[in-house]
């Protein structure tokens, strides 16, 4: 992103502006993130932490209803199973569309860019029925197959181009010598799209982690919410009080891996939006 | 599977027996896709357009045909057209805000220094919470009892929340925060794409800033605005959480939402899975219309 110094908001006259303006900008972004989170361990009447700095609102939260850790754990199964099976999927799918020719190939591809035209509330209520039709009512793993699928379009899209970025020689080379074609596809293509495996994750992880509208329509079971929608029903659960100092270490709670995991793989996210899918 | 090793150059099969074989590798590596597709969202896709002519209670399931009754219902709702009114206004508004603070956004930080790095990973940051947990924390941060702002909305009686009017922009607020980050990396994508050579060309012309920005870069972003345009026209008209536990619908009814009817019908009270349907059918293809109405408007500016 070079561009050449006139295009660049350069001179002294225009420069003090300019760093109020982006300075009060980054404030304005982070605010509401560190608020929350000094706040949380501050003393509040009112909330689990009257006096001194401490976890009492942490502490809370843990005892809340059924106990954050069981919430906390139904987030963690939907979301693994969610990144597993979206995983598996686009690995495999984008591979066949990247590499072999067969009949319905663009119709398959059609349908699961299709998925992107479908508004999510709508297929939630059809899902709900037939989920319960099969046995998957109140379930983890019905939760997740509901979220796997609306990952697809941007999974298998992302997996096909990463595939089709690889030259078709390495395949050859490989079953040359002596692997056959699914071992080759292991051991040799695995590596070679691994960035797109580590994007495709991230969104799928983020996407499952954070997602309230599947689960409020599929769980009506307190002990199998996730944690997204226990934090939410921390607001008038007793009488209509709210407890504030409770909700913001859920926040806390919800958004710290979100917010680590944005960091480290900062580029692989940004990776996702450069891989041509947004070039129009 | 050691059908690969049998297809490697020694064994030349006929051509068409290799194409069938291909196909049949193919297919393999696509069937689970295509059973998730076919199970998980054709037949639910199937299932909606059914139960929206159906008599279709939530606990007692098909009761038979209701056809034109479920639509003239879902119409003749009382929060019908109030949550129609509402959600498109909202649509507008947020559209307009994030296209334009996007891109001024990403404007603000297209070079690469240090600073503006920092910059673009603070704007970032707030699109990897979730929707929900953005709608949480600004639940807290908008409170008259324990947010930041409590003892200044006492003391000059405003309230983000208890109008309908504060209730729309503080709303828009949250969704700018959450969202701007996204929209300024969707633009910068599409900024990159525009060649380092017609600006210098529009230079040596003697283009003012003003001229280059009118007349370059908005003509050559124009593929980059219909789609950041439709992504948030699309996201807009389906909104839920934000409204969902930010407002909760109120105050006076006032920030219901068209998803958030469809939720209440099916699962509120009314449970009514038939009107529902009915109503989820209509957003369906309204929003195929506007879509397919925006392309073309973006496509034939591009032609004029």
């Amino acid at each position: 992103m070079s561009r050449t110094p006139t295009t660049t908001l350069g001179g002294v006259a225009i420069r003090t502006p300019f760093w109020v303006l982006t300075g009060g900008l980054a404030v304005i972004f982070l605010y509401p993130l560190v608020w929350t989170a000094v706040s949380s361990v501050a003393p509040r009447a009112g909330t689990s932490q009257t006096e001194g700095w401490g976890f009492g609102n942490y502490l809370a939260l843990v005892d809340y209803q059924a106990g954050v850790w069981v919430y906390l754990f139904n987030s963690l199964v939907v979301s693994v199973l969610t990144v597993a099976m979206t995983l598996v999927l686009s690995l495999l799918a984008g591979y066949a569309f990247a590499r072999f020719r067969f009949p319905g190939k663009n119709g398959l591809f059609l349908a699961v860019l299709g998925i992107l035209m479908v508004p999510y509330a709508t297929l939630l209520i059809p899902l709900y029925v037939l989920l319960n039709q099969v046995g998957l009512s109140n379930s983890l793993l019905g939760v997740a197959l509901v979220l796997t699928v609306f990952q697809l379009p941007f999974s298998i899209f992302m997996m096909r181009i990463s595939f089709e970025s690889i030259p078709r020689e390495m395949d050859e080379a490989a079953m040359v010598d002596g692997c056959s074609n699914f071992s080759a596809l292991w051991r040799v293509l695995i590596p070679a799209v691994k960035p797109g495996l580590i994007t495709v994750g991230l969104f799928a992880f983020l996407a499952a982690w954070n997602d309230f509208f599947a689960p409020l329509i599929l769980i009506n079971d307190s002990n199998r919410m996730t944690l997204p929608l226990a934090v939410s029903n921390l607001r008038g659960q007793v009488q209509g009080v709210v407890d504030y100092g409770a909700t913001e270490a859920g926040v806390v709670v919800l958004a710290l891996p979100c917010i680590v995991l944005f960091l480290i793989l900062q580029r692989h996210y940004v990776r996702g939006f450069m891989s041509g899918a947004f070039k129009g | 599977m050691s059908v690969g090793a049998l297809s490697s150059p020694p064994v030349r099969a006929r051509p068409a027996r290799r194409g069938a074989r291909e196909a049949l590798k193919g297919w393999l590596y696509a069937a689970p896709t295509a059973i998730f597709i076919l199970l998980l969202f054709v037949l639910p896709l199937v299932t909606v357009f059914r139960m929206s002519a159906s008599d279709w209670p939530l606990l007692a399931g098909d009761r038979g045909i209701n056809f034109p009754e479920n639509f003239t219902d879902a119409v003749r709702n009382r929060f019908f057209l109030d949550s129609v009114v509402f959600t498109l206004t909202y649509t507008v508004l947020a559209t307009v805000l994030l296209i334009v603070l996007g891109l001024g956004l990403a404007l603000l930080v297209q070079e690469s220094t240090r600073w503006k790095g920092v910059l673009r990973t603070a704007f970032l940051v707030p699109s990897a919470l979730g929707l929900a947990s953005a709608s949480l924390l600004f639940y807290v941060l908008y409170s008259p009892i324990a947010g930041p702002f409590a003892e200044l909305m006492h003391s000059w009686g405003v309230s983000f929340l208890g109008t309908p009017e504060a209730a729309l922009w503080s709303t828009l607020f949250l969704i700018v925060w959450r969202y701007a980050g996204f929209y300024m990396l969707l633009m910068l994508v599409g900024l990159q794409g525009i060649p380092d050579e017609v600006y210098e060309a529009a230079r040596i012309d003697g283009a003012s800033r003003w001229q280059i920005f009118s007349r370059v870069t908005l003509p050559l972003l124009r593929p980059t605005l219909a789609l950041t345009t439709v992504l948030c026209v699309t996201g807009s008209l389906l909104a839920f959480e934000q409204f969902y536990i930010l407002t909760k619908g109120g105050p006076d009814n006032s920030t219901i939402t068209v998803v958030q009817l469809i939720y209440s019908v099916a699962f509120q009270g009314q449970n009514d899975l038939g009107v529902a349907g009915a109503l989820s059918v209509i957003v369906l293809l309204a929003l195929v219309v506007i879509n397919f109405v925006q392309l073309r408007a973006f496509r034939t500016t591009e032609e004029s």
